[in-house]
């Protein structure tokens, strides 16, 4: 037999030489460059903290803190006072995840407790379908045919059914008259609520899917229905962990820019009247930014996406912190 | 009383029939020449656990040396411990000194990767690689620098004639070795650690995941290679350890002040010696007991 | 010994007709909100392909000049922004892809439990979040502000946004690979690097190509990040590396806001297009983890 492996003739296996060798170059570079875009992410983020910052100075300088949040916006009078689109965000956000968050639910249950694992497959095609169509498609079909469709069709209905109710009325009543608008806060509400559907959905099942076996069979062995059974083992398992997905969700709405754009109606005003038009922050800065070609405006947008940065981050912290305090819980420690 | 006892040992200890394949005491070797490894109380921990205490021991060239003992009392440690496989988890540490053929093994200076091409392991679970029956064994070879079709064809056909698995495969080489069945699947991974021609072969009970028939041919199949290779083997099967090697190791766990918790106990090597005396004249009580014990 | 046998009957019907009711209303619910989210899929793809698929002819998808927004929609086409989403898209996916998969080496091969990878994978989570418009106006205040606009600053913006998802998706295909692989390859004798490139990615590629052609196929949906760095213009730029260039997603944010009827023929035009190439992507990533991912959850 002539085949041998000896990389190193010198040194036959049945020695104890050569069993001193450093660790070789390539296998170290391998591990230096593995770190290094490892350590990108963070390099990226603090940069977009600081680059950002400091291009949005001027903003601050010129209004201080009352201006900075002050609802006065009006560029061609140097005032930028970001109230209104700050308002937009958080209102157009909470009607996403209060419409998302049953809808989102529904599903879950449906994929984790109801359909069986063959059929499971179209319904997880459909959710990844929705998840696909690009944001600006939305919009297209947002202004061009939800807008008008709601306008003319809906929105007078529902505005005179609850018109003078008590507080359904403010928010969807009529105001000044018969008007309502299709280019609203609440159609981009809407419009969010179609489009972190499928994220929301997706979290809410992993989530679901940890609940032990065990305790769903105990319930049926007491002689649950279905439901009872979903009452009684799944809900308490994954509430915190849907909480957790939800706020996600949120997350997601408070960044989304393009869909909202298109169907908000440009307007900074702060109104309790969901089928008014309104703005929100990504909104201002993407139909703005154009316009804002140099000086304290465009420090104004640049600051808006300040804050926008670090909202969501809040936003996603507190998630992670809510279903990571529950996942210790779970296991006991 | 004691002599009704003697003589049940003696009956079961008849039973074992030392086949006459492994060396009587009297013809192993201890000259130090022969030594591969050469342990000095070694103890090993895994984080502030204690998992193997004071072990000293040798392993002599082209022998097969037996690991035996009931769970958890650190066979596999120790064993891992003879190709730095335990530097892979974080918490481990080891005390002690571990000699191979006369150099540390855990100096300093010493490469963990250099260790690993001398001292090859084969796992309990058959671990074949997700390529093709050729790739799985040129893997070693090529890593180690070798190039060259020929080469390494000789390279394969040889290390699965070794492992006795060519007859079977030669003519599905380029299929995936995730196809073959539990006992030829673990032929191939004692073929792909056979192909870096490694000075030890240690096996962490290779056959506990295989039928009968296939735990055979695995045996046979050390038989074989003994005259090359240094074998150090773990098994849970004391019929397998009197089969097939020279000396026996019988580790346990140490008597605990407070007994309890399986993960808190010590392993400890209790007695080591040639097969033939280990199992026909133990001489330390604990090794009687579980010698005789398990059979009784 | 005397046989009893209890005389009373043995109830074995549905529980009353209160829970039964609860539990069917309970069902009937949830496949209503499938069928909430059914609707508007339907709705949208419906009118995209409508209202699109009559402005799509060859001409359309090749013509290199983005006629002004008056025209009707026969004239011209939307061959530059198709160019330009392929190109732009393109680019991110070299430049994140590769990153994306050696930081999750890096989390999953060489960072364990060290409180440095711990961090690392807690702010790559983070970046998740973080919104598309945010990644533009980063770029552009540092790329664009001193570099101009060009397709490569828009490649930039949504690398930053892909390497995150990138990260995450094949980070879980690492971690599923089996360790016994890992151990095997080790007892051979080869380094970290050796195991993890001839064995562990090997044995995981199959997920991490359909996780990396999914957030492909979210970047070339993308409009935001293309705002600040592309400056939408009418021609086609073959050339990545300067000069302002146009893609799909930003023609139809332009075309949205028109009055023109050809502006908005050739916006449902472009959607189209971006909707198939957006399916396409993701039906070949599922065909993908189908065939060749070997372990999934």
């Amino acid at each position: 037999m002539s085949a041998t492996v000896q990389a190193d003739p010198a040194t036959p296996a049945g020695s104890a030489s050569g069993l001193s060798r450093r660790r070789p170059i390539g296998d170290r570079g391998f591990q230096a460059l593995a770190l290094a875009s490892g350590l990108l992410v963070l390099v990226i983020l603090v940069l977009i903290a600081i680059t950002m910052s400091q291009q949005s100075t001027s903003w601050f300088s010129s209004e201080g803190w009352s201006g900075i949040f002050s609802i006065d916006w009006d560029p061609a009078h140097g005032k930028f006072g970001a109230m209104a689109f700050l308002y937009g965000t958080v209102v157009v956000s909470l009607i996403a995840i209060i419409v998302a968050y049953p809808v989102s639910m529904g599903v879950a249950l449906l994929l984790t407790e109801v359909v069986p694992r063959r059929w499971a497959q179209p319904i997880v095609y459909v959710i990844d379908l929705l998840a696909v169509v690009p944001s600006v498609v939305w919009g297209l079909w947002g202004i061009l045919v939800l807008v008008p469709w709601l306008q003319t069709a809906i929105y007078p209905h529902v505005a005179s059914a609850l018109n003078g109710i008590w507080v359904l009325g403010n928010l969807f009543g009529f105001l000044n008259g018969n008007y309502v608008s299709g280019a609203s806060f609440f159609t981009a509400g809407l419009i969010l609520a179609i489009m972190i559907t499928p994220i929301v959905t997706s979290l809410s099942r992993e989530v679901m899917a940890t609940v032990p076996v065990t305790d769903k069979e105990g319930a049926y062995a007491l002689g649950a229905t279905r439901w009872e059974m979903i009452r009684g083992a799944v809900w308490p398992h994954s509430q915190v962990g849907i909480i957790g997905a939800t706020l996600l969700g949120l997350g997601r709405a408070m960044g989304e820019t393009i869909a909202v754009a298109l169907v908000i109606g440009a307007s900074p005003t702060i109104s309790s009247h969901l089928f008014t038009p309104g703005y929100a922050m990504p909104a201002v800065i993407a139909l703005q930014f154009g316009e804002a070609t140099v000086g304290v405006f465009r420090a104004a947008l640049i600051g808006m996406g300040v804050l926008l940065f670090v909202l969501t981050i809040i936003v996603n912290l507190s998630a992670r912190a809510i279903v990571g305090r529950n996942a210790r819980r779970m296991r006991g420690a | 009383m004691m002599e009704q006892q003697d003589q049940q040992e003696q009956q079961v200890v008849a039973k074992l029939e030392i086949p006459q394949t492994t060396a009587a005491a009297a013809e192993l070797s201890t000259a130090d020449a022969d030594r591969v490894f050469d342990a000095q109380n070694v103890s090993i921990y895994y984080g502030s656990f204690r998992a193997v205490t004071d072990v000293s021991i040798s392993i002599y060239q082209n022998e097969i040396t037996a690991f035996i003992g009931p769970s958890g009392c650190g066979k596999t440690t120790v064993l891992r411990t003879l190709n730095r496989m335990n530097d892979l988890i974080a918490t481990a540490r080891v005390e002690g000194d571990v000699h191979y053929r006369g150099a540390s093994l855990y100096a300093k200076t010493v490469s963990p990767t250099a260790v690993r091409r001398r001292i090859g392991m084969v796992f309990q679970k058959p671990n074949p690689f997700p390529k093709s029956i050729y790739e799985n064994v040129a893997y070693g070879p090529r890593i180690n620098g070798v190039k060259g079709k020929s080469r390494l064809d000789e390279i394969v056909e040889h290390s699965l004639r070794q492992a006795a698995l060519w007859d079977e495969v030669k003519d599905r080489l380029s299929k995936s070795g995730l196809g073959l069945s539990g006992g030829q699947a673990q032929r191939l991974c004692i073929a792909r650690t056979l192909a870096v021609e490694p000075d030890v072969v240690l096996m962490d009970e290779p056959c506990s995941a295989l039928d009968p028939i296939a735990t055979g041919r695995i045996e046979d199949l050390m038989q074989e290679i003994k005259a090359r290779y240094t074998i150090v083997i773990v098994t849970h099967n004391m019929q397998q350890a009197t089969r097939v090697s020279d000396r026996t190791a019988f580790f346990s766990v140490l008597r605990d002040e407070k007994p309890g918790r399986a993960d808190t106990r010590t392993g400890v090597l209790v007695e080591y010696g040639a097969t033939a005396q280990i199992f026909g004249d133990p001489q330390d009580e604990r090794t009687k007991a579980y010698v005789t014990g398990r059979m009784g | 010994m005397a046989v009893t046998t209890n005389q009373s009957a043995v109830d074995l019907r549905e529980p009353s007709g209160w829970r039964r009711a609860k539990n069917q209303f309970a069902t009937g619910a949830m496949w209503f909100t499938f069928a909430c989210m059914l609707v508007p899929l339907g709705f949208v793809l419906v009118t995209v392909v409508a209202k699109g698929a009559s402005t799509i002819t060859w001409q359309f998808l090749t013509n290199s000049t983005i006629p002004p927004n008056i025209l009707p929609a026969n004239i011209g086409g939307m061959g530059a922004a198709v160019v330009g989403t392929l190109e732009i898209t393109g680019g991110a996916a070299v430049i994140a892809i590769p990153l994306g998969i050696l930081g999750a080496v890096y989390l999953n091969e060489y960072g364990g439990n060290r409180p440095l990878a711990r961090v690392l994978s807690f702010f790559s989570d983070v970046m998740t979040g973080v919104p598309s418009i945010v990644m533009g106006l980063f770029i552009f205040t540092i790329w664009v502000l001193h570099f101009g606009y060009s397709g490569l600053a828009g490649s930039f913006a949504l690398a930053c946004l892909m390497l995150p998802i990138v990260i995450r998706s094949s980070y879980e295909m690492l971690r599923l690979v089996p360790d016994s692989l890992r151990e095997g390859s080790y007892a051979l004798g080869a380094t970290k690097a050796r195991v993890t490139l001839t064995v562990v990615l090997p044995a995981a590629i199959g997920g991490i190509v359909s996780g990396a052609l999914l957030a492909v196929a979210r970047a070339a949906g993308e409009t935001a990040p293309l705002l600040f760095t592309i400056l939408t213009v009418e021609a086609t730029n073959p050339n990545l590396f300067s000069g302002a260039n146009t893609a799909l997603s930003t023609q139809i944010w332009v075309n949205a806001q028109q009055p023109y009827a050809g502006a908005v023929a050739r916006g449902w035009g472009a959607a189209l297009t971006l909707i198939a190439i957006a399916f396409i992507l993701m039906i070949v990533a599922r065909l993908v983890t189908a065939r060749f991912a070997r372990y999934s959850r």
